[in-house]
């Protein structure tokens, strides 16, 4: 069976974000970009399927600007086999791009498509539910175990106060939690042989979607910081602090 | 304009954490209805017809509800969603997991974890793990969110009258299926509901070692945290995660034990009431976050203060460990 992986560029995971200070947005030039840790470890996920025979073939979708082929070429050097770009320059939201992927997955049909739970750009976590609400799918967000058997899965999911396993039919869409894998380093040898991969280009209106913004973002400003306050001596200092000041035990 | 609120639920009782996306809803300024879709959820239904500002529980009972299942909640909420302008759930995994399928049904965006109303169609919502605020407008005809539980206060659980109706959809999709669900009962409260919160990072060095934690949370009758790197090292489970990919949380006091203080974990405690640092690197960044910070060695410090909580007779419960 096939598998479609979507992936997104977003700045790197460990870059202290600014905003910018017109309020339009956060800085991004001169900024490193990464795959966003969500999504590598739904590549991850889709390579270590085709390595236990269950996937056949491993294909990584990316929408975005020309610099979105960074990222593309990143996920075939974890293992994708070959790349899809949706190019523009139009700023997606998470509808838009669950329908592109609907029409990629249309063209390609895949048995199942592994997103990220969410980018660490914009904090959605919306994408992936999107996407299966358009193909009538079921979805296993934020899943910590998968397993499949045939056309069955069997995936458990890290919910609020523990785990929950669902069972569902495929096709279905998993979005990746932060325990279901940890992401191998691409070797050299490996980035190597990404650059010789295929990447096939689209545009979103080769595809009948119109990504058109239904969110307008107005302003982007820096949250309200927090002051820090005094150091105490030792705890009977912490503890009468504590009740007579803050108030907060007692 | 009204709202409905999906509710969220066990069959047997409300989630506090709905009542959180009832004050939102309020807010908006229009009637404010909730939907409880359940299996055997009369009582549950009952309750949500107590909730303060509550006009009318949509009360749908079919076993395909029974586990919430996005599959077949979703198309159940837009069937009903017809009446209403906007859509609200608390962003738990619940509301996170269900929404964005209500959203695409209904060909609209969905707007995440909204920390602030500005107007119906404008919200504030954090983006980049709460480094940075968006002010957003919304340009679809309807407006289906997800609450940031800690922004809302929640709606009074009691003083309401509202009526019940009955509510049907299609039922079970079979596109999927509850098989287990393995939840942690400690005890203690949970942590988005904690009014005290006592966490531990990769200072505490083991997960055996939490039971220091524990000791300063049974005196204090508060939940149990931990950074992602105590989680991720397998010291405790991960749905004790407090941070911008566990759970964000704001509770009236926040103690950070061997906690360095990353953006990550800030993004996830940063609106406590009040919070103290106790950790041996004095320059480790959760001191800048601190109303009271003790640079110390936990070892030493986690013993004292279960001490010294219980010779001035703070300690709810003492623990005979």
């Amino acid at each position: 069976m096939k598998v479609l992986v979507a992936v997104k560029r977003t700045i790197d995971a460990n870059v202290k974000v600014r905003v910018k200070a017109d309020g339009t947005g956060v800085e991004t030039a001169n900024v490193k970009m990464a795959m966003n840790p969500f999504c590598e470890i739904a590549i991850e996920e889709a390579v270590r399927l085709r390595e236990a025979n269950i996937a056949s073939e491993v294909i990584a979708v990316s929408a975005g600007p020309q610099a979105v082929q960074e990222t593309l070429r990143s996920a075939l050097a974890i293992g994708a086999d070959r790349a899809i770009h949706v190019v523009t320059d139009v700023a997606l939201q998470p509808l838009a791009i669950a329908k592109l992927l609907r029409a990629i997955a249309a063209k390609e049909q895949p048995k199942l498509i592994i997103l990220g739970k969410q980018a660490i750009d914009d904090d959605n976590n919306q994408t992936g539910q999107m996407l299966a609400a358009l193909l009538d799918w079921p979805q296993a967000t934020f899943a910590s175990k998968l397993k499949i058997e045939g056309d069955d899965a069997e995936v458990t999911r890290e919910v609020d106060g523990g785990l929950e396993t669902i069972a569902i039919k495929l096709p279905a869409i998993v979005t990746t939690d932060l325990r279901l894998n940890e992401p191998r380093y691409a070797s050299l040898p490996n980035i190597m042989k990404a650059k010789k991969k295929t990447i096939d280009t689209l545009k979103p209106e080769d595809l009948g979607v119109d990504v058109t913004p239904r969110l307008n973002v107005l302003k982007v400003e820096e949250p309200a910081r927090r002051k820090g306050g005094v150091k105490v001596a030792d705890v009977a200092e912490l503890v009468s602090k504590l009740r007579s000041e803050a108030k907060v035990i007692g | 304009m009204s709202a409905l609120v999906i509710a969220e639920h066990d069959n047997k009782s409300l989630k506090r954490a709905t009542l959180h996306a009832v004050t939102a809803a309020k807010a908006l300024g229009g009637e404010v209805d909730l939907l409880v879709a359940g299996a055997g959820a009369q009582g549950v239904a009952a309750q949500a017809a107590k909730v303060a500002g509550v006009r009318k529980v949509l009360h749908a009972d079919d076993p395909a509800y029974g586990h919430g299942l996005a599959e077949n909640m979703a198309p159940l909420a837009v069937g009903l969603a017809g009446g209403y302008t906007h859509l609200l759930a608390t962003a738990t995994t619940f509301g996170k997991n269900l929404m964005p399928r209500i959203a695409a049904l209904l060909d609209v965006a969905q707007i995440s974890e909204i920390s602030q109303i500005i107007s119906p169609d404008t919200f504030v919502r954090p983006t980049y793990a709460g480094n940075a605020m968006a002010t957003v407008q919304s340009l679809d005809a309807k407006r289906v969110i997800t609450v940031r539980a800690t922004a809302f206060e929640p709606a009074a659980a009691d003083g309401g009258n509202a009526t019940i109706e009955a509510a049907s959809g299609a039922g079970d999709k079979g596109l999927s299926r509850f098989v287990k669900a393995e939840l942690a009962n400690t005890g203690r409260p949970e942590l988005t509901s904690a009014r005290i919160i006592v966490s531990g990072g990769r200072g505490m060095q083991s997960g055996e070692n939490f039971k220091l934690i524990e000791a300063i949370a049974d005196r204090l009758g508060a939940g149990v945290g931990a950074s992602r790197a105590a989680v991720d090292a397998g010291f405790v489970p991960n749905d004790y995660q407090v941070g911008q990919t566990g759970k964000v949380v704001a509770p009236d006091l926040y103690v950070a034990v061997g906690i360095s203080g990353a953006i990550q974990h800030l993004a996830g405690m940063k609106d406590s009431k009040v919070i103290v640092a106790i950790n041996k690197d004095a320059e480790a960044p959760i001191f800048q976050v601190a109303d009271y910070g003790l640079v110390a060695d936990l070892f030493k410090a986690l013993p004292e203060l279960a001490a010294e909580l219980d010779k001035q007779g703070l300690s709810k419960n003492k623990p005979s460990s």
